[in-house]
């Protein structure tokens, strides 16, 4: 556990890019002491021992589900393609993604 | 009987009027949508209003009853669904900017069922924004207001939901529940809400916030109402790896038994006390030793875990809200912006998702990241999945000694909207003790049991129950409802304010 939850500005424009999040500078200026609360908030669950604790991951004992390997029809091109912000020739038409920046 | 008379019966009493030939589906449909017209412009519970598809559907009904046809036990009664349950032609936004006009193209399980069973879908209801909130405050298209006091948060995120069903505007409605939002917005709405067990209900088709947390469920009126709700919602669907195969537990048996004799009812004492509204604990006070009059017996279990409860949930939901709305990209559905002949795909939708999503949308995305990532993943996600433990092991010892847990469902009544808008960690706390269940898996239901005496407001009771024992939900929940209703010689909900009328609106 880190000694402090304390999230710079600079962690908050990171996560910002992490997680495709184009924030403004008054964003990143609002944002940054709500989450310094809420972190400080929630590192309180470092006080629990745990140390022979497992984790659980989910509500209920999963197990693998299968079916059998048949075809079934599934949405036809033109239902797929009904939302798409922008499509072409039968496809999705996306922005370049070669020669990314990041 | 009158279009008002109409709008004010349980579901089951309209299921029955219907079969009777009293009123046709059709008048029960008009007589809804003639409700929305008169009061949604102040109450804002609707975020679309399927009026030509709601009449048709019920011309359908009224045809197949008149030709014979056995039909199921909720045949024509109106419903209206929370906006983040996929609708074949009907907009499915989440109350997100994101997702503003999508129309999904298929139906979620929840729908298919309720079609098939012969509900007539109303429409789509309001939520704070992909279901984060405890107001409806988060949603892109406004707030919806709490039908006791319009200046009053209406609960989240299912507010709308509840709103819809406590103004009469539907009988009864579907909410999903990932950290409270079908039983705190019951709660302070005087109305009935139901999280069951994990599993119990299809995700298939539900636009998912937390995966391990999320669980559809029925809010209604009266405790009889949601058990039958439930029985159509509920059951084994191969189309979720994580619903549960096996019969939906008797429901609609244990609402109708309403009978708490010999059952042995823990109050959990880790929800009480510091942040605990008087009137609230007063009157769920009052509602445990009425338990105790009708037969149940009552002891304090503690559960040192729930204490943790709220700082592991608000870890690992934005863990698993941060990896399920990563796919709101820009790229196949929803909103693109920034779209230009020298535009990158991630410049784009970095752009997408600043202008889609809300403030709430982006701090839980941005906690989720950070809470993932490499350095922090242990002490945080990993910390909070072992409290996860801790908790489940809390709740497994409760149920040694008990049958159910009981505590208020909310700590407040319900507070003025933008209250707490600007302070996320005021807002969290409203779900301080619906949080565990979702954690665990249980089945959990908000039954209402009287006003507060300094606001006179509604508050709710939460009844827990261990998974898959959802019947024991409805039997202390059915108790607790008839006994105050004969007390007090109507339901709760029937106190609520007359909302003014707005006859002069276009029809929709």
């Amino acid at each position: 556990m880190p000694d402090s939850a304390s999230i710079t500005r600079d962690e908050v424009a990171h996560l910002a890019r992490l997680a495709r999040l184009a924030l403004d500078d008054d964003e990143i200026d609002r944002f940054g002491p709500q989450l310094d609360v809420i972190l400080g908030a929630v590192s309180r669950i470092s006080e629990l021992d745990t140390a022979d604790v497992p984790p659980t991951s989910h509500a209920l004992p999963l197990t693998n589900v299968t079916r059998p390997d048949e075809v079934r029809p599934g949405l036809t091109q033109s239902q797929a393609l009904a939302m798409a912000p922008a499509a072409e020739d039968g496809r999705f038409r996306v922005p370049r993604i070669l020669g990314e920046e990041a | 009987m009158s279009a008002t008379d109409l709008t004010r019966l349980t579901a089951a009493r309209t299921a029955a009027v219907i079969a009777a030939g009293e009123a046709s589906a059709l008048e029960v449909t008009e007589a809804h949508l003639e409700r929305i017209r008169a009061v949604d412009g102040d109450v804002h519970a609707f975020l679309h209003v399927d009026t030509d598809g709601a009449r048709d559907c019920a011309r359908r009904l009224d045809a197949r009853r008149s030709a014979g046809e056995e039909m199921g036990p909720l045949a024509g009664v109106p419903i209206a669904l929370k906006d983040l349950i996929a609708t074949e032609g009907m907009p499915t936004t989440c109350g997100s900017r994101i997702l503003e006009g999508w129309v999904p193209p298929y139906d979620a399980t929840v729908t298919r069922r309720l079609r098939e069973a012969g509900l007539v879908i109303l429409g789509k209801t309001n939520m704070d924004e992909f279901a984060m909130g405890s107001s409806t405050e988060h949603s892109a298209f406004g707030p919806t207001h709490n039908p006791w006091d319009l200046d009053r948060i209406p609960g989240g995120s299912g507010g709308g939901s509840a709103a819809a069903v406590a103004s009469f505007e539907a009988p009864l409605a579907v909410g999903t529940d990932t950290g409270g939002s079908i039983r705190q917005p019951a709660a302070v709405t005087g109305t009935v809400g139901v999280k069951p067990t994990y599993g119990g209900v299809s995700r298939y088709g539900l636009v998912a916030l937390a995966s391990s947390l999320d669980q559809a469920g029925p809010c209604a009126r009266t405790v009889l109402d949601a058990a039958m709700l439930h029985a159509v919602l509920g059951g084994h669907d191969p189309l979720d790896s994580t619903s549960i195969d096996a019969p939906v537990p008797a429901v609609v048996e244990a609402a109708r038994a309403a009978d708490v004799r010999g059952m042995r009812v823990g109050v959990v004492k880790q929800f009480s006390g510091e942040g605990y509204q008087p009137g609230v604990e007063q009157r769920f006070r009052e509602a445990v030793s009425l338990l105790e009059e009708l037969g149940a017996t009552v002891v304090e279990v503690d559960c040192p875990a729930f204490d943790y409860a709220m700082p592991a949930y608000y870890l690992i939901l934005p863990s698993e809200c941060s990896s399920n709305l990563a796919r709101f990209d820009g790229m196949r559905y929803g909103l693109r912006v920034g779209d230009s002949a020298d535009a990158s795909a991630e410049g784009v939708m970095a752009r997408t998702r600043d202008a889609g999503f809300g403030p709430e949308a982006k701090r839980r995305i941005m906690l989720g990241t950070y809470a993932l990532s490499s350095g922090y993943y242990d002490a945080y996600y990993g910390q909070a999945q072992k409290v996860r433990t801790l908790i489940v092991r809390d709740f497994e010892a409760a149920f040694e000694q008990v049958d159910v847990l009981v505590s208020p469902t909310t700590p407040t009544t319900a507070f003025r909207l933008g209250e707490r808008l600007e302070d996320p960690l005021q807002m969290y706390l409203a779900d301080l003790c619906t949080i565990p269940s979702n954690l665990a898996g249980n089945a959990s239901m908000s039954v209402p049991v009287g006003l507060a005496p300094e606001d006179g407001l509604p508050v709710g009771l939460q009844v827990i129950a261990p998974p898959t024992a959802d019947e024991r939900l409805y039997r202390v929940g059915a108790a607790l409802e008839s006994a105050l209703s004969d007390r007090w010689g109507h339901l709760l909900i029937d106190e609520a304010p007359e909302l003014s009328l707005n006859t002069t609106e276009a029809a929709l």
